[in-house]
C-alpha cells in the first residue's frame, strides 16, 4: 500500500467517523465540531483530487461561515451543556434500517455499474480556467447562472434580516 | 489504486449517514447539520465524477461552486427562521412548532 492510498484511507476515516458521530452525539455543540471536522476531511480529499480551488471554497464557505453560523446560532438559542434527548429506540431502529437498506442497493448498484475512465485531454481544473469559462458569454459559459445565484444571495440576505429582526411590541 | 468507485462509496457513506441523522434529530439546528452532509455528500460525487470521467471539461467544478453558494444561502434562511421559532415557542425542537400540523 502506497503512501497515497494511505492519505487516502485516512481521509476516510476522518470524514466518515467524524460524520457518524455528528449525527449521534447527545451534546449538540460537541456535534457541530464533529461536523466541523468532516468538512475539513472533505476538503482534504478535494486536495487529494488535485482541485485546489473547490477545497479552498470548502474552507472558507463551509468551515468559516456555515460552522460559525451554526455554532452562533446554538450560542442563540441553547443552553450549550445541556443533553439533547435521546431519539425513540423504534425511530432509531426504523432510520438505521431505512439509511442502512438504502445504502447497501446503491452499494450494490454501483459494484454492477462498470464506469469507463475517459482518455480525452485533461483541461487543468486551475482558477484561471474556472474564471475564463465561468465569465464566458459563449456556448458553454456560466455567466447567467453566476448573475441568477447572485441576485438568489441578494434575496436571501435581506430575507434572513426580515425573518430574524425583533418586531417591536405595539403597546 | 484510488478510483471513481472509492470516491463514490464514501460519498454513499456520507449521504445516508445524513438520512440516518435528518431521520433521528428532533432539533432544529442538528437536522440543518444533516443536510449540509448530505450536500456535501453530493459534491464529491460532482468532482469525481469530473475529475475519473470527464477529465476534459469543467462542468463538475461549476456545479458544486453553485451547490455550494445555495448551501450557504439557505443554511443562513434556515438560521433565521430557527432563531424566530425561537423566539414564539422558546424551543427549538420540531415537535414543538405544530400551529399548522392538521
Amino acid at each position: 500500500m502506497g503512501v497515497s492510498e494511505l492519505i487516502f484511507y485516512i481521509l476516510a476515516a476522518t470524514i466518515i467517523g467524524n460524520a457518524v458521530l455528528a449525527v449521534t452525539s447527545r451534546k449538540i455543540f460537541r456535534s457541530a465540531i464533529y461536523l466541523l471536522f468532516s468538512l475539513i476531511g472533505i476538503a482534504g480529499l478535494y486536495f487529494y483530487m488535485n482541485y485546489e480551488f473547490i477545497a479552498a471554497v470548502q474552507v472558507v464557505v463551509y468551515v468559516g461561515g456555515i460552522v460559525v453560523l451554526i455554532i452562533f446560532s446554538i450560542f442563540l438559542t441553547h443552553e450549550a451543556g445541556n443533553d439533547m434527548k435521546k431519539p425513540s429506540l423504534l425511530r432509531a431502529i426504523l432510520a438505521g434500517l431505512a439509511s442502512l437498506g438504502a445504502m447497501a442497493l446503491v452499494l450494490w448498484t454501483l459494484q454492477m455499474e462498470c464506469f469507463m475512465p475517459s482518455d480525452a485531454a485533461a483541461v487543468e481544473p486551475s482558477v484561471n480556467n474556472i474564471g475564463r469559462q465561468m465569465l464566458s458569454t459563449t456556448e458553454h459559459g456560466y455567466l447567467l447562472p453566476f448573475e441568477v445565484v447572485s441576485i438568489l444571495l441578494l434575496a436571501a440576505m435581506i430575507g434572513c434580516i426580515v425573518i430574524a429582526i425583533k418586531t417591536r411590541q405595539k403597546a | 489504486m484510488i478510483g471513481l468507485s472509492h470516491m463514490l462509496i464514501i460519498s454513499t457513506a456520507l449521504f445516508f449517514i445524513g438520512v440516518y441523522g435528518f431521520l433521528t434529530r428532533r432539533n432544529m439546528i442538528t437536522m440543518l447539520m444533516a443536510v449540509e452532509l448530505i450536500l456535501n455528500s453530493v459534491n464529491i460525487n460532482f468532482i469525481a465524477f469530473n475529475k475519473y470521467l470527464y477529465p476534459g471539461k469543467l462542468e463538475g467544478v461549476f456545479f458544486t461552486v453553485f451547490i455550494i453558494t445555495i448551501a450557504a444561502a439557505e443554511a443562513a434562511v434556515a438560521i433565521a427562521i430557527i432563531i424566530n421559532l425561537y423566539r414564539h415557542y422558546k424551543s427549538i425542537d420540531s415537535e414543538d412548532a405544530d400551529t399548522m400540523k392538521f
